[in-house]
């Protein structure tokens, strides 16, 4: 497949397209005679390259960039914690970094490290396809450690629908940071669409971002359940008027897909199933939660979708190649299906989705692996044991409550003062540790919790 | 308590418990300018079920989303009532 760059230049004309940040925008016209990466461009090629920068706009110029010229990509996520860049580097074989000018890594991390500037630095420039580079996305492990998923380009991007250059002239936009998998096909989608991208930036106020898109007129912009709930909470929704807005990362439900209607009457509103694992599956566009049962089913377009155990599995070719790393499981069965982990139940011909196998939880797009959280409550000694589960949550979809059992004669001695005070303790030792959405929002003791006949933790969907 | 007091007592609550600086709560602010975040409005969601028994952004049919604190109140006093 050609590359990122290759695409655009195939078009014959002016190089299209355009992203849009808060602290600048960039006609990708420019790239062809100036680089983000300074002059350090060529010593890239070939190597495994982290892309770690803290805004959005210099890690999408590194995208169109490096792809076709490094030999990997790893599109590490604003928010990953230092200490997992170390072994993330390790695991990827990663041999250089490109970070935020001015803010240099730690130099174990990678041996070449190149800054990346939102001002492009003018100069010659070999745009030479030399690599099928792979794209490297992190998801969230069980340990709190990221998992490195291996895609190419033709798996994230290869049966996106491709538009003729400007036709229409949409613009893009996303809620998403662009290195997480919904963000990230956004990107693709303007890229290879031609089409500007409006970037959303880390601390800016949502109304802001929203007046900047309606400033560009934005015409397609996707986000989680989440970010269009504080949308529609910042009473700045209807600032833009897109023809199409999508909703992916978290399940759609019917309330938010009726106010969506509301603020939007004359958009295609569509939800999409999609993982960082599995690719993107479906869309579905009838404002109704859930999918038509006859989704399901082999040789109904590119994607082949079952339904196995009670979850959801999908075998593509837009599903990842495999985890990076030895201590991880494979990705696919060996009839080539990815388990999604969704539980889906059927109601009058129409699936809907019933939480995560396994426990795992999703807040507001983010998962969290209850074993985490619990390593962390059962690090206390008074504590013999902990259920961190998920309650369903209107605004972030949910969020993570746990079940407390304490060492015996621990919890009957407890006065009601001193069990909160034990309860404020263990939540404190989560916000030490963990990232706010992983800290239980609710705490209780229990007596007990219910086991398993091999005396494992029951957890839902399990 | 009043359904304002028990909301107004969860926004300082979550607010202390999530480390962010509360704006001073009048019916005017907007929500998200109040200095809370989504996870925040989420606790406070499921606080209030408990508290009150309602959870008025679950209901069916279409809920206008609050934008400011006096909306929000209303809509808890719309649900309990």
């Amino acid at each position: 497949m050609a590359s990122l760059w290759e695409s655009l230049a195939q078009t014959g004309g002016p190089i299209p397209g355009a992203f849009l940040g808060l602290e600048a925008s960039v006609a990708l016209a420019d790239l062809s005679k100036a680089s983000s990466l300074g002059t350090d461009l060529e010593a890239l090629r070939g190597r495994s390259v982290l892309i770690a920068t803290h805004s959005q706009l210099t890690a999408a110029l590194a995208l169109v960039e490096l792809d076709g010229i490094a030999r990997r990509m790893v599109l590490c996520t604003p928010d990953l914690p230092r200490e997992h860049l170390g072994r993330i580097s390790a695991t990827a074989a990663a041999d250089a970094i490109v970070f935020e000018e001015g803010q240099p890594p730690d130099a174990s991390i990678a041996p070449y490290g190149v800054a990346a500037h939102p001002s492009l630095t003018p100069g010659p420039v070999d745009r030479r396809r030399t690599e099928q580079t792979e794209w490297v996305l992190l998801t969230s492990g069980t340990t709190g450690a990221p998992k490195l998923v291996l895609h190419t380009l033709a798996s994230l991007a290869g049966t996106l629908p491709r538009q003729q250059a400007a036709a229409g002239g949409s613009v893009w936009s996303t809620f998403y940071d662009i290195r997480r998998f919904g963000g990230l096909q956004i990107f693709l989608r303007a890229v290879l669409g031609g089409s500007p991208l409006v970037l959303s930036s880390a601390g800016e106020p949502i109304r802001d971002f929203l007046a900047r898109a309606a400033a560009a007129h934005v015409t397609h912009i996707s986000g989680t359940p989440s970010h269009w709930r504080r949308a529609l909470m910042s009473g700045a929704a209807t600032l833009i008027a897109p023809k199409y807005v999508r909703l992916s990362g978290e399940i759609a439900d019917q309330a938010l897909l009726d106010n969506l209607r509301g603020a939007y009457p004359a958009a295609r509103i569509a939800h999409a199933f999609a993982s960082t694992e599995a690719g993107v599956a479906f869309d579905v566009d009838d404002c109704l939660a859930g999918f038509p049962a006859a989704l399901i089913g082999q040789g109904r377009g590119q994607v082949d979708m079952k339904v196995e155990d009670g979850t959801l599995r999908i075998r593509s070719g837009r599903t990842a190649t495999r985890y990076l790393g030895a201590d991880v499981n494979v990705l696919a069965s060996a009839d080539g299906y990815v388990d999604t982990g969704d539980m889906v139940e059927l109601r009058d011909e129409r699936y809907y989705f019933a939480g995560r196998k396994g426990g795992v939880i999703n807040v507001g797009g983010l998962k969290v692996h209850p074993e985490e959280v619990e390593a962390v409550i059962n690090a206390d000694p008074r504590v013999r044991m902990s259920l961190v589960r998920a309650r369903q949550n209107p605004i972030m979809g949910a969020v993570v409550v746990a079940d407390v059992v304490l060492v015996d004669g621990a919890s009957p001695t407890l006065d009601s003062g001193s069990s909160e005070s034990l309860k404020h303790q263990l939540l404190d030792a989560c916000r030490r540790v963990l990232p706010a959405h992983k800290v239980p929002t609710m705490l209780r003791f229990v007596p007990a919790l219910e086991l398993t006949p091999a005396g494992k933790l029951v957890r839902p969907g399990a | 308590m009043s359904v304002r007091s028990t909301v107004f007592a969860q926004f300082e609550q979550v607010a202390v418990e999530q480390n962010r600086k509360l704006a001073p709560l009048s019916d005017g602010v907007l929500l998200l300018e109040s200095g809370l975040d989504s996870l925040s409005f989420a606790i406070i969601v499921a606080r209030l079920e408990d508290a009150l028994g309602v959870d008025p952004f679950s209901a069916t049919g279409i809920v206008e989303f609050p934008v400011t604190f006096g909306d929000f109140v209303k809509l808890y006093e719309d649900a309990v009532a």
